[in-house]
């Protein structure tokens, strides 16, 4: 397996409300291997969108510890290095009508980071590199002294998209960048940040609450639910062997495009109160090779027994 | 098809807009039926005309719109002749209701849950407060509220989104509609609490009778919900039929275009398939077939003529010149293969299961 280049380890995010505390995520460990897309999937509420922007550094972390190409950058950070997670680590949000500047021309917010860090010479090469980001993402030298509001919904997440390459960052975290999309664009947009991957060697951390998405995008999975990592693996694995029983109400629960199959599936809700961990609390272990699931000593058996045994036949 | 009865008929409704002293033509067109009991599902991306065509048949086109043609029949009356509102009130809400997206925003949340139920209960049935009450409490007990009776007086704020769209349909069936439109109704929810609220709309629709229009872009929720589906393009039906044959056996490029860019069907690492171009614009006039541009199986006469509805089944039937007799074979892409093999094996194996 290739390099880790971003490591979370025990991460806990609090947010104070006077006196109340409220625990967002614990004790969330993931690594994200250089050129992997690492997708967080999980409803609203979950803390996923709240580690992506611990990792930029918009929110701090209470306890753990992030690091990025192996130094560490949560805490206190000098200024160089701050520098460095800025560059190198770039967010695209969710909803692409609400994240750019309407009196800005695209020339300006695409160039607005390299302005922000003085990533250029002179002029020319500052127009050489808006240039090259928009035609990278499918846009025209044209489209670079328009606004916004004069494109569609698709182009505007692809503006965004070209904003972030601008800084050649190596790591880009994406927070349900199609989910406001409609149907036939989030196919362009998908594959463009695929080509992407490709090409740059870029990784990503994709933040989703789309199933059938992530297991098209993601090489691997984590499912998180209410601020804790429930399982960790592969795509793949995942959807042959779920078996946490979040992860499995979770599957049953998207609506799969295949009336015979949706009109005779059964819906999962998880209710908490199946784990039995009074004696016994839960704890992050690898069930099968890769495969990760919180669970206690007992549960481990069950849910290694459940696939052993039998052959994986759901879905 | 079994369902002759039906309750609501489109003919011909054309729907234009004035935006900024240009006229556009949102629907071009469209005829609908509708029958009792059924559930009926609208796909089409954004701007294809669904919304605007649901809401001609409550009186809520916005104020620079108008009906330039055509009828809706809906209980022996012609609906595009309904002006006043006073009128409407009698139909909008009543007979015909509609969920919307956003419960965030489709309910007041300066006024208690319990007071926004038995208002609209109060009104249009003429019932007495405490009755109202009842009726309301009652509502909320259906659409899976537990404890009631304390929820009745919280405030919109104190509910999460799905339990708010619980709400929401609670209001629209308290004077038990005989139409229930469902305007993406669980977008904007988490998908577990979408497949709750999809299971709860299906078990009312039973007990209550009601017949559903939804409308969404989620293929994976017309699978679950839908009993037919009307696919919509550039303010027109393209294409309609049961679902079983529009995903396992559709016949408009258009229709093979959107099962083709779904994720599931795609292997990974290879990219989607993405529709190329843009929907065209509806302020001019469309000259032939409006997918015309952005289809790879678009023939010659497809940018001269619009197309008729070419008969498939005797519940299906698709608006492409493919189904001419003349036209050259069409090969389907791969994603629509798939499905037709998918189909074919249910087929066989209920059929296994009947014997």
């Amino acid at each position: 397996m290739s390099d880790v280049l971003l490591s979370v380890k025990n991460l806990e995010v609090t947010f104070k409300n006077g006196k109340e505390n409220f625990t967002a995520v614990r004790k969330v460990n993931f690594d994200v291997h250089e050129g992997e897309s690492f997708a967080l999937v999980g409803e609203s509420g979950s803390g996923k969108t709240t580690i992506g922007r611990t990792i930029i550094r918009i929110n701090p972390a209470t306890k753990g510890e992030i690091f990025f190409a192996g130094q560490k950058i949560s805490g206190i950070i000098d200024r160089e290095l701050d520098t460095y997670v800025i560059r190198n680590i770039q967010m695209i949000f969710q909803d692409p009508m609400a994240s750019l500047n309407e009196r800005a021309t695209i020339d300006y917010i695409v160039s607005e980071g390299l302005y922000n860090f003085g990533l250029f010479k002179d002029e020319n090469e500052r127009r050489e590199k808006v240039f090259k980001a928009l035609n990278d993402v499918g846009l025209l030298e044209e489209h670079a002294e328009r606004y916004p509001h004069e494109f569609s919904g698709g182009q505007r997440q692809r503006i965004c998209i070209a904003r972030v390459l601008a800084m050649e960052p190596k790591f880009i975290i994406a927070d349900e960048p199609i989910s406001a999309l409609d149907v036939s664009i989030r196919a362009q947009v998908l594959n463009l940040l695929h080509d992407l991957k490709n090409k740059r060697g870029l990784s990503y951390l994709f933040i989703a609450h789309d199933l059938t998405v992530v297991r098209y995008f993601a090489d691997r999975i984590g499912v998180i639910h209410q601020g804790e990592l429930k399982e960790l693996a592969t795509a793949e694995e995942l959807f042959a062997r779920p078996l946490h029983p979040y992860t499995r109400s979770l599957l049953s629960a998207v609506p799969m495009p295949d009336p015979d199959v949706e009109k005779h599936k059964s819906l999962l809700i998880y209710d908490p109160s199946v784990h039995e961990y009074a004696q016994e609390g839960p704890s992050w272990r690898e069930v099968f090779p890769g495969h990760f699931v919180l669970a206690n000593s007992k549960e481990e058996v069950e849910y290694r027994a459940a696939f052993t045994t039998n052959s994986p036949s759901r879905r | 098809m079994e369902q002759n009865n039906g309750i609501l008929k489109v003919r011909d409704l054309v729907v234009k807009f004035r935006v900024r002293r240009r006229e556009l033509t949102a629907i071009r067109s469209v005829s609908l039926d509708l029958y009792e009991g059924e559930t009926l599902a609208i796909v089409g991306e954004s701007g294809s005309g669904k919304t605007v065509l649901t809401k001609t048949f409550t009186g809520m086109l916005d104020t620079n719109g108008r009906i330039a043609g055509g009828t809706i029949e809906f209980e022996g009356r012609n609906l595009v002749e309904v002006k006043t509102d006073k009128e409407w009130e009698k139909i909008r809400g009543v007979k015909i209701a509609t969920v919307f997206q956003d419960p965030m925003t489709s309910l007041n949340p300066l006024k208690r849950i319990g007071i926004q139920i038995t208002e609209v209960i109060e009104k249009h049935q003429k019932l007495p407060p405490d009755e109202a009450k009842r009726i309301a409490l009652s509502l909320m007990d259906k659409v899976g509220i537990k404890d009631v009776d304390k929820r009745f007086y919280d405030y919109p704020f104190q509910y999460s989104g799905g339990m708010r769209q619980r709400i929401v349909i609670a209001i629209a069936l308290a004077c038990k509609p005989r139409i229930l439109i469902c305007d993406e109704p669980t977008t904007a929810l988490d998908v577990t609490i979408q497949a709750q609220i999809l299971d709860l709309i299906r078990s009312l629709q039973k007990d209550y009778g009601f017949t559903t229009i939804y409308i969404t872009h989620d293929l994976g929720v017309v699978a679950n919900v839908a009993d037919r589906v009307a696919v919509m393009y550039s303010g027109q039906i393209v294409e309609y039929g049961s679902v079983r044959e529009i995903f396992y056996d559709p016949r408009h490029p258009y229709t093979w275009a959107l099962i083709s860019s779904l994720p599931t069907l795609a292997r990974k690492g290879e990219p989607l398939y993405a529709i190329p171009g843009t929907p065209p614009t509806l302020f001019n006039e469309i000259k032939g077939d409006a997918f015309a541009p952005r289809n790879r199986y678009a023939l010659g006469i497809d940018f001269e003529e619009e197309p008729p509805f070419f008969k498939v089944s005797e519940s299906h039937y698709a608006k492409t010149w493919l189904l001419d007799p003349r036209a050259p074979f069409a090969d389907p892409p791969q994603a629509v293969k798939i499905m037709r093999k998918k189909g074919n094996i249910y087929a066989e194996s209920a059929a296994e299961a009947g014997k």
